[in-house]
């Protein structure tokens, strides 16, 4: 039976609600703010909230200076190359963890965490030998493999618990019918699991867009993604905050509307499984 | 004409293409977003038209960013870049690993005895110079010259920190938001460090003795200390222990400042009237000494180009190099983009240069500011490395950088002077033991 809600509560809460969002959504909005101002207005002292003289000069000068769309279909493929292969690998994996553990499961999961809590830089000059030695130095396929391996313990991890809400006798129900391994995995599990495996999928092309270490690390000019694109607009000697602003807001529109379009299935996602 | 002959010479066509295109050397350059960089990236064409076997990929990232980067490939000899933007502190240090290739023929027109003496000296490692520079600068003092005359005072010709001080009492109107003195306050090895190591240097004080013993707890960084918080909390602006570089520059631009000590490189942001409220209301004058002293800091810094060792494309990277610092991009750059625009601090010929001189009345003190530099020995004491507003050493990144946050955090009303400089001795201490000094 759905608890009895005051109005005034109701008001509190959704007024709340907001406060909270947009305090976390400012950051972002004073970035695409700054965007339109002079570089003079963007540093002034007394900062006027929307008052200021809307320019578009830092858009066509960060435009005349890059290459955008280069580095956009850098970060594309890197985002979502290494996002697939590492579902390629998690479903998989996750799939045994999830219906036919063993005594080691945990300690694997474990594990398997363990690797995200070493800082990335303690790794770097391994990773960079190794990556010199195959020649994979600022290749989109070199990034993409990195990428995968990090974030390949969180997507295991995501999918894991998604899988754990499954009934397994729904699979065995499959198997019953003669269904083989593959099959199984294909056709029952997957389609059942296909809001966790998609909320899965947009966290992590959220991740490996985001990505700063490695993409910045491993690249020079011909695979570098929009990481580099933004790192290459401040200035040690010189007024650059709203240049600054404008690259960021060119570089995190894309992920910002998928993020905006695909929200129900995020938040289905993120919730699915919470019912007991 | 048949299909076959057609196909033919379309794929003869194609072979003739795909052979000139590998004929080109493609050469990368790692380099920061300054304006003199940003500048040479678009003047390439004339590179390109001039060498059209090389092309040229730019890389340009944040400075601290570029710094790890380029650190990570040329000590792992990745090859990934052909020139690098490095500073005057890598220079030496990393000729010293052989990291660097050394660059003494650049051709005959390159007139390589032009180069200011000061600048070059700290590219020279055992009499071979190991990067050229694009651009430099010293530190200086800028001023507003109607404020300075409001308060009764004239600028001396060699002003000293007592100087400073009394000027910037007099300066100060905080009703009106006028501060008289604005200097850096965030912390960094190249952020607060660089002016407070020269103001120490000023001060008769040194980072080091010949034992490479830290020096915090000598009078003469307690004097550099004390003055510079005074300064600070009674005549500088609010909040300044996050200002650097940029935070002043937009200050003083404003009309917020009396006083600004910093890179010479500012007078010329200073005095464009395109970005400057007071751009005619500025003056210059050499950065302070001590009362009766003449050492005005010692700061030097150039951005300057270089070649890793690890790069299989040295030639052509060597036909960029000189093409970038040569006397003939310098009168590129005043055609395309106007004279006052030219890198300074790099070339003697520039200073004798009548237009140059007319579109940049700052360059007499720049260029004296830069003379007066002698990085082979930064302090009036003796001491056991070279620098300026830094030490020369691997390890002053990390130190000069925690040092800094102990000042920063002192002038932010967190510590005392005291805890700052004896937190300092002890961790200069314990990570120069560390590292193994006295080496």
């Amino acid at each position: 039976m759905a608890r009895h809600v005051s109005n005034s509560r109701k008001a509190v809460v959704t007024a709340l609600a907001w406060g909270i969002g947009l305090l976390i959504f400012f950051p972002i909005l004073w970035t695409i703010l700054t965007s339109f101002k002079t570089e003079g207005e963007a540093i002034n002292s007394h900062p006027s909230f929307l008052f200021f003289d809307w320019t578009l000069e830092n858009y066509h000068t960060v435009n005349e200076r890059s290459d955008y769309l280069g580095h956009f279909w850098n970060s594309v493929v890197i985002a979502v190359g290494s996002t697939l292969v590492g579902l390629l690998i998690a479903i998989p994996a996750a799939w045994s963890m999830a219906f036919v553990p063993g005594k080691r499961t945990k300690d694997l999961l474990m594990w398997m965490l363990s690797t995200k809590m070493m800082p990335a830089v303690g790794v770097l000059v391994p990773i960079y030998l190794l990556a010199r030695d195959t020649g994979l130095l600022d290749t989109k396929l070199g990034l993409v493999i990195v990428l995968t391996l990090v974030n390949l313990p969180i997507i295991v991890w995501m999918l894991y618990t998604y899988f754990k809400e499954i009934p397994g006798e729904i699979l065995e129900a499959a198997r019953m019918d003669g269904a083989s391994l593959g099959s199984e995995i294909l056709y029952v599990l997957t389609p059942m699991a296909v809001p966790g495996i998609a909320s899965t999928l947009l966290l992590n092309v959220i991740l490996a867009w985001n990505e700063s270490f490695w993409t910045l690390n491993l690249t020079a000019a011909n695979s570098a993604p929009l990481t580099a694109f933004i790192a290459s607009y401040s200035s040690p000697e010189g007024l650059f905050y709203a240049k600054l602003s404008a690259a960021s807001t060119m570089a995190i529109a894309p992920i910002l509307i998928l993020g905006w379009f695909s929200q129900k299935q995020l938040v289905r996602g993120l919730t699915f499984g919470a019912v007991k | 004409m048949t299909v076959t002959v057609r196909a033919l010479m379309s794929a003869s066509l194609l072979l003739a293409v795909t052979g000139a295109a590998s004929a080109q050397t493609t050469i990368t350059v790692a380099t920061v977003n300054n304006g003199d960089m940003i500048r040479m990236q678009r003047l390439t064409p004339d590179f390109n038209a001039k060498h059209p076997d090389i092309k040229v990929n730019w890389v340009t990232l944040e400075e601290n960013v570029l710094r790890q980067r380029v650190t990570t490939d040329i000590a792992s000899k990745g090859g990934q870049y052909d020139v690098l933007t490095i500073g005057n502190y890598e220079v030496p240090i990393w000729a010293k690993q052989s990291w660097l290739v050394p660059l003494d023929n650049l051709g005959a027109d390159y007139d390589q005895a032009d180069l200011l003496p000061q600048v070059a000296q700290g590219l020279t490692l055992n009499g071979k110079l190991f990067a050229v520079p694009f651009y430099a600068e010293s530190s200086m003092l800028m001023y507003r010259t109607d404020l300075l005359e409001k308060a009764g005072l004239k600028m001396p010709e060699n002003p000293d920190w007592d100087f400073i001080a009394q000027a910037a009492e007099k300066m100060t109107d905080k009703g009106a938001g006028v501060y008289g003195i604005c200097l850096r306050g965030k912390a960094g090895w190249g952020e607060n460090m660089a002016f407070l190591t020269s103001m120490n240097n000023s001060m008769g004080g040194a980072w080091f003795d010949m034992q490479w013993k830290p020096q915090f707890d000598k009078p003469e960084w307690k004097k550099t200390l004390d003055t510079y918080l005074k300064l600070m909390s009674s005549y500088g602006p609010p909040g300044s222990s996050s200002n650097g570089f940029n935070e002043n520059l937009a200050l003083f631009q404003t009309g917020k400042c009396g006083m600004w000590i910093d890179a010479t490189v500012a007078a010329s942001f200073i005095s464009d009237p395109k970005e400057s409220k007071v751009a005619d209301k500025v003056g210059f004058a050499p950065a302070p000494t001590r009362a009766g002293g003449s050492n005005h800091g010692n700061w030097l810094w150039s951005w300057n180009l270089a070649i890793p060792a690890s790069t299989t494309k040295a030639e052509a990277a060597k036909t960029f190099v000189a093409w970038a610092t040569s006397p003939a991009y310098t009168k590129l750059v005043a055609e395309k983009e106007g004279i006052a625009n030219v890198p300074p601090g790099t070339r003697s010929s520039l200073y004798k240069n009548e237009a140059y001189l007319k579109a940049a009345p700052f360059a007499p003190m720049t260029l004296k500011a830069i003379e007066a530099a002698n990085t082979q020995k930064p302090s009036e004491q003796q001491v056991p490395y070279t620098g300026g507003q830094f030490v020369a050493i691997p390890e002053f990144q990390a130190i000069g950088t925690a040092v800094g946050q102990q000042f920063s955090a002192a002038l932010a009303g967190k510590a005392s002077a005291e805890q700052a400089l004896s937190a300092s001795q002890a961790l200069t201490s314990r990570e120069m033991t560390r590292a193994g000094y006295p080496k």
